[in-house]
């Protein structure tokens, strides 16, 4: 019997595939599962988002607003954009130490750097070194791919054009005098960017790359002379400019500008009064922007964002109450069919 | 010396319709010139393309769906149009589904061309100028005369010149047209000249027409396909080649069925679009808007180029427009289309693998001839089934017989084989005999007249109709046998072992309007006798009316038996007499036009003034299993209508046997009977019955929600109804006004009742009632089923054709969609297949749309916050593959392999099929919950990371992300969200489950750190370099994608938990049902079907 039904060519075949009889984990979300499971997540939800909304709460911040529309504001009469090289002084003062390492921020509110015209306006090709884009930049630059010359712009386009040339200087008043808080410039970007995505020319000195191109409309100096002070931190890989670079996702954002890591300062900002030296240059009032710098200590979790200890802990608690509803509804329903 | 066919075709005018053929292409007289006529080659073309014109003619004929050129005019928008996505995210997709739909059928033309060389390149033997020439197939020419062996099959429509056998015949079998494996004879044609070479002729004959099925041409017509068979070998000319031979005319595609399933996709399809329009709308005003604000159209630190500037404003709001349609096109998926069709296509095979299919006998599985419709067997709520062969397994058994009134019942089976004797066969008392001479002219009359063939080995008898095995049979068990047929001569063993011979001088076939079928022989003797076997309501007014009553009574008492009956009568035919007839036929059989007509006349003719024999009964056993699977069906909420040709009696009592009817099922007869009863004019008393019977099962019975909702069966009373052809052409048809009233009254009433009969019906009124109930209120899925040819028209009609691999020939399978060896499948191929087909398709189409929808809603939400700037939130390549690589896979496996209830459970539990009827998951509400679910989670996913954002500082170096982080953060919290949704839905995880849905998310994440590792030389900008690495090593960005996809999540698995608790009762308890299984499923057989269902059903619904 067996025989002939193996001799039929015809006859399916018995396999557990062909038969959909797949051995098969069959899960059940039963109330037995579910309800210790909603404990356990929500407990666990729970203890995370108070350890961080601790953390987050102890994070300190400063912002410091000085777009200077109003009357007072000490940057009121830099706000003018008629005003040319214009520098402002930003008194303020802490009243405990300000534990560091202290990161400084610059922030800007309403700027569109997410724009996506803004955004494609760039060229990869020439931030990555290669001198053929050096020449003959990538056309989505318009219109700030070429100048009045017709010599092309490197690096080219709106994003590398409009960069945020910022210099501040902050010092602390020690007894009146000023003493200057050092800056520290380095580890502000990403680590691939400066050192594998963004490269220079390997042409010395790098001023030769730059030959018979012009440098971007807005800027003050050629990008080979962008920071004077560390002939490493020039070119596409001068640290300020990276983070330039890197489009916010929003058009309210700050960027990281310096760290506050050395002498003094190391363990942070003492109390105490500090000014601040602002070379007010970049307007934004024309569209409703504002300015700020934002100091900040950081911790595991980053920056300060008390988001996420919150929604933690509502979602765990939700989880928790969930968990005692389940309870209640199957005491009241499930226990008596059993019987 | 010519022989001019040109004489028989004499008083024929239309020559139009008609060509000439010049016998081996010689000139008939020399005054003619010869002009060749052109006719088509020989060549079989079933392909659509060639080599050459593959690529357009198959593009254009992709992109004549809507769904791939809107693909396309998106695809060429982002070319043209500066829009925000490159072309490639939408041209990839849109070239893979292309490709991948290109290749599918390019295969299935690559066969197709196969199976056509076959044919044309087959050697095949032309004899030109005395020469024997092998050529291929595809190079004979219409006049050709062509010579072919025994067991070779005929490469064209040929007329038979000249036959090997003495008696210039020929057999064939045409199985591979129409399935009959009998052997039929042909004739070659009369009086001509035995010399081919020398034989100049013309020839006219039709033009090509394609009534395969009418008749298999006139009996000198050879069919291309037709095989020779017991032959040397014949010379013939070809007629018809090529494409317009019988059997290319017949070659048709049936006209495409949809599904429900089809139209639901088309309209979530056109609600999508408007969301789509709507949101691309709402982008573009909202832009305008907040361009008009002084700075921010055009800031200092991003200004236009002066071609933008140039622009027409409306020029611009246009292309705006586009580009938002681009940058949100993806909520259309491409990929759904593909998925679908995939998942039909592979879906089908498990009904082909299914070895429950495989029926030992005829050592065959299922067939499925579309796959287009699998879903649908989860929908179908009218079955309609022929009786005869589909819930009677055809295989019929001479029971007993009557001659002139006396009853004759062979109940000694072990008796010797020539039992039948007057003194000791018949059950009657001995009184009462017919005579001896009226015995034997009977039993002649069986041996005679049909059209039965004898086999040689193994023994045994071959015939179209097993009706007529079965009476040959019983004859030879009562001492007659039909030794067979040679030359045109029927050999009979009579009881006193003597041979007897009977010339065959015609054969008036069987056909479904006439009912009979009639043979004239003439005897030794030289009498020339007519035999007639029928329906005796076919027969009864043919013959003297003193003799019908003794007989009927016995007629009715079979048929209430649940016996069929045929009438025999015979007929002596004078010389004269004959003399006229066999013109009559024979310019009938040689008519060009209206040949059916002209036959049907003279045989009504000649099939008059009979006298009446006797009548036989043959009993057609019920299919195996019949009455389970009708129960099951009715079970399942499924209302069963049995058509069939039967008579009323017959049919009912299968019904009572198939458990259709039950004792306590009222019954509402509306047949010729009733309707003759009052002695009132019909037309009063059908319009007094309907109305009487629409009032019992329709007006006084609950309502159709109360029935589903289970508490019917205490209340309220079953019908069945029970309906004739005559009857119902007088519903159908009436002339006066109520004509549209009667039938609303007809389909209340009958959906009322839980099973319908329908007796005396020509198949064309088949196909009537089921175009009545399809198209009738609420537009019910019909299926329907059957085995032979007479079903054909209402397997084509209804929504779902199913033909049963029977006896009766092939016709009902290869016009079917899905073909099953019996009848006792069906419950299967419903309840398990169709039920998790529909569940797969629909959890899919639900699935697709609401994936698209929480995809493409972020980026929707972010146009707020780039300043409606068209800024694609997600990188391209995330963008392109999130459909075809990151969670296609999943669903795919989802929809092949789900079985959210067990294939036992479904098959013990019928009313489950009742969850999901009316296409009860893809109505408007489930698609409103997708589609809440969607927003809900494209809402939890951007708001989400928006907050996490107030400070991009993420890290524990202060650094700060940009907007590709924010995307990517966004786009894994989606994929994992979408992929731990599926896998929620899954009940049933094997290791392919396992496989996939773990395999797709680690794929995305290595995805991912591939992508985002490697500067790419051919890629303008670098956006996504290493920030999913940089995302992975931020805890705050891990610990967001948590909350966010546990959020998501949330309200689903409380849905879930809160609906489960009455499940597990009947996931947990049916497989102990079925393991217990020796007591086969208690509940079925021993309770009462409604019981059943509503104890059955408070379990699952509540």
């Amino acid at each position: 019997m067996v025989k002939e039904e193996n001799e039929s060519p015809n006859r399916p075949d018995n396999t557990a595939f062909t038969q959909q009889r797949l051995p098969a984990w069959q899960p059940m979300l039963s109330a037995g599962i579910v309800i210790p499971g909603f404990v356990l997540i929500g407990l666990a939800f729970i203890g995370i988002g108070v350890a961080l909304l601790i953390t987050s709460r102890n994070i300190q911040v400063l912002e410091l607003d000085y777009t200077g529309t109003e009357q007072n504001s000490p940057c009121f009469q830099c706000s003018d954009p008629d005003q040319q090289d214009c520098v402002c002084t930003l008194q303020f003062s802490i009243n405990s130490l300000f534990e560091g390492p202290v990161f400084f921020y610059y922030g800007l509110s309403n700027y569109f750097q997410n724009y996506r015209r803004y955004g494609v306006s760039r060229d990869d090709g020439q931030l990555y070194g290669d001198l053929s884009y050096f020449k003959e930049p990538y056309d989505q630059c318009e219109p700030y791919r070429f100048d009045r010359n017709k010599r092309p712009i490197v690096p080219c386009g709106s994003v590398a054009n409009c960069i945020a040339v910022y210099t501040f200087r902050l010092f602390q008043i020690v007894n009146g005098q000023q003493k200057e808080v050092p800056l520290d410039g380095k580890g502000i970007a990403w680590w691939t960017d400066y050192n594998i995505k963004f490269r220079n020319p390997t042409v010395t000195p790098l001023r030769n790359a730059f030959n018979s191109t012009a440098k971007p409309l807005f800027w003050p100096r050629p990008a080979y002379e962008l920071d004077p002070s560390d002939p490493a931190n020039n070119g596409f890989i001068n640290q300020d400019f990276l983070v330039w670079m890197r489009r916010a996702a929003l058009p309210d954002f700050r960027k990281l500008y310096r760290r506050i890591t050395e002498g003094d300062y190391a363990n942070g900002l003492p109390a105490g009064n500090y000014s601040l030296e602002i070379a007010y240059n970049y307007p934004v009032l024309s569209f409703s922007g504002r300015k700020m710098v934002v100091f900040s200590n950081v911790s595991w979790m980053g920056g300060k964002n008390e988001f996420l200890g919150i929604a933690y802990l509502v979602i765990g608690t939700l989880c928790v109450v969930m968990s005692v509803v389940m309870l209640i509804v199957y005491a009241k329903f499930k226990f008596p069919e059993e019987d | 010396m010519a022989v001019n066919f040109n004489e028989m075709l004499k008083g024929d005018e239309r020559r139009v319709d008609s060509r000439t053929i010049y016998v081996g292409h010689r000139p008939c007289s020399a005054s003619e010139p010869f002009i060749p006529p052109k006719f088509c080659d020989n060549r079989i073309v079933s392909s659509k393309y060639t080599v050459w014109n593959f690529l357009p003619k198959n593009l254009f004929e992709q992109f004549r769906r809507i769904a791939n050129f809107y693909f396309l005019i998106i695809f060429l928008v982002q070319v043209i149009v500066d829009t925000p996505t490159s072309p490639v995210t939408s041209g990839l997709p849109l070239c893979f589904v292309i490709t991948v739909t290109a290749i599918k059928q390019g295969y299935e033309d690559w066969l197709r061309h196969k199976a056509d060389n076959e044919v044309n390149k087959y050697p095949v033997t032309v004899l030109e100028n005395g020469l024997r020439l092998r050529k291929e197939s595809e190079k004979i020419k219409v006049g050709d005369v062509l010579e072919v062996e025994e067991e070779e099959t005929f490469p064209c429509d040929l007329i038979l010149l000249r036959s090997s056998r003495d008696d210039d015949t020929c057999f064939v079998t045409t199985a591979s047209l129409d399935g009959e494996s009998n052997h039929k004879t042909h004739y070659t044609v009369p009086d001509i000249e035995k010399d081919l070479e020398s034989l100049s002729a013309t020839l006219e004959c039709e033009q090509p027409q394609p009534d395969l099925y009418k008749s298999l041409g006139p009996e000198n017509l050879l069919l291309k396909g037709a095989t020779l068979k017991n032959t040397e070998k014949v010379c013939g000319v070809a007629i018809y080649t090529g494409m317009e031979t019988k059997m290319a005319l017949n070659y048709q595609g049936k006209s495409q069925k949809r599904s429900a399933v089809e139209k639901s996709i088309n309209a979530f399809l056109l609600v999508y679009l408007c969301i789509l329009l709507s949101k691309a709308l709402v982008c573009t005003t909202l832009k305008y808007l907040w361009q008009s604000k002084p700075g921010q159209d055009e800031p200092w630190y991003n200004e236009k180029t002066q071609k933008v500037r140039d622009t027409n404003l409306y020029l611009k709001m246009f292309t705006d427009f586009l580009s938002f349609m681009v940058l949100f096109n993806f909520i259309i998926p491409v990929s759904m289309y593909v998925t679908v069709e995939m998942q039909k296509f592979l879906g089908s095979f498990f009904i082909t693998w299914d070895k429950d299919f495989f029926d030992p006998e005829i050592k065959e599985g299922a067939l499925v001839n579309t796959s287009d419709l699998n879903e649908e067997l989860g929908q179908v709520e009218y079955v309609f089934t022929d009786k005869t062969g589909t819930l009677t397994q055809n295989n019929m058994e001479f029971i007993e017989c009557c001659i002139d009134g006396f009853q004759y019942k062979h109940r000694d089976v072990n008796s010797e084989v020539d039992g039948f004797c007057v003194t000791d066969g018949p059950v009657n008392s001995l009184k009462e005999k017919a005579g001896r001479e009226r015995e034997e002219l009977f039993l002649r009359a069986l041996c005679l007249c049909h059209t039965v063939q004898v086999k040689e080995s193994p023994e045994g008898f071959i015939a179209s109709s097993p009706d007529e095995v079965a009476l040959v049979k019983g004859a030879m068990r009562y001492g007659f046998t039909f030794l067979g047929l040679e030359s045109k001569a029927m050999k009979i063993l009579n009881r006193s072992h003597e041979i007897e011979v009977y010339d065959l001088l015609h054969v008036l076939n069987f056909d479904p309007v006439r009912r009979r079928m009639s043979v004239i022989v003439k005897c030794k003797s030289g009498d020339i006798v007519l035999f007639c076997k029928g329906a005796d309501s076919s027969i009864f007014p043919r013959v003297r009316q003193e003799e019908v009553e003794p007989i009927r009574v016995h007629v009715e008492r079979n048929a209430k038996e649940g016996y069929r009956t045929l009438c025999v009568a015979y007929k002596l035919l004078g010389t004269e007499e004959y003399a006229r007839v066999d013109a009559a036929l024979r310019e009938a059989r040689l008519a060009l036009q209206g040949r059916e007509e002209k036959l049907m006349a003279v045989y009504n003719e000649v099939e008059t003034g009979m006298s009446l024999i006797g009548a036989t009964a043959v009993e057609d056993r019920l299919q195996e299993e019949a009455a389970e699977t009708m129960q099951a069906l009715q079970g399942a909420g499924i209302k069963i209508w049995v058509l069939t040709g039967d008579k009323m009696e017959t049919a009912k009592s299968t019904c009572f046997a198939c458990r259709l009817f039950q004792m306590t099922t009222e019954l509402l007869e509306l047949t010729v009977r009733t309707l003759d009863e009052g002695g009132r004019k019909r037309e009063e008393r059908l319009h007094e019955l309907l109305l009487e019977y629409h009032k019992k099962a329709v007006q006084d019975a609950p309502s159709v929600e109360n029935s589903i909702s289970g508490n019917w069966s205490v209340t309220s009373h079953e019908y069945g109804f029970i309906i004739d052809g005559a009857t119902l052409s007088m519903v159908l048809n009436s002339t006066d006004s109520n004509s549209s009233h009667y039938r609303t009254l007809f389909l209340q009433i009958c959906q009322n009742c839980t099973a319908v009969l329908c007796c005396r019906m020509a198949p064309l009124q088949k196909a009537q009632i089921v175009k009545l109930v399809k198209n009738s209120k609420g537009s019910p899925i019909t299926l329907s089923i059957g085995d032979g040819a007479n079903d054909v028209s209402m397997i084509l009609e209804a929504h779902v054709g199913i033909g049963i691999k029977g006896k009766e020939g092939r016709q009902a399978v290869r016009n079917s969609d899905y073909a099953i060896p019996k009848l006792k499948h069906l419950k299967k191929l419903l309840l398990a297949h169709g039920h998790l087909y529909y569940v797969r398709i629909a959890h899919l189409v639900q699935y697709f749309f609401y994936k698209n929808l929480c995809f493409i809603l972020p980026q929707f939400l972010y146009q707020f916050f780039c300043g409606h700037s068209q800024q694609p939130l997600y990188d391209a390549a995330y963008l392109t593959m999130y459909n075809i690589c990151f969670t296609s896979m999943p669903i795919l496996a989802y929809s092949l392999l789900e079985q959210h209830i067990s294939i036992q459970a479904l098959l013990s539990n019928a009313p489950l099929y009742r969850e999901i009827r009316k296409n009860a998951m893809l109505r408007w509400r489930p698609f409103l919950y997708w589609t809440l679910l969607g927003v809900f989670h494209g809402l939890v996913f951007f708001f989400g990371v928006r907050c996490l954002f107030r400070n991009s500082a993420l890290q524990d170096d202060g650094q700060v992300y940009g907007n590709w982080s924010y995307g990517t953060i966004v786009f894994t919290v989606l994929v994992f969200t979408v992929t731990l949704k599926l896998a929620l839905d899954t009940r049933h995880w094997t290791w392919i489950n396992h496989f996939v849905i773990w395999g797709s998310l680690a794929f995305y994440v290595l995805f991912s750190f591939f992508w985002g590792g490697i500067i790419w030389p051919f890629l303008r900008q670098q956006r996504m370099y290493f920030v999913f690495a940089t995302m992975l090593s931020s805890l705050s960005a891990w610990l967001v994608i948590i909350v966010l996809i546990v959020l998501s999540l949330l309200p689903e698995i409380l849905l879930a938990v809160f609906r489960k608790p009455f499940t597990p009762f009947t996931q947990q308890r049916n497989p102990v049902e079925s393991n217990v299984g020796a007591v086969p499923s208690p509940l079925s057989s021993t309770r009462p079907l409604l019981m059943r269902t509503f104890t059955d059903e408070s379990n699952t619904v509540i």
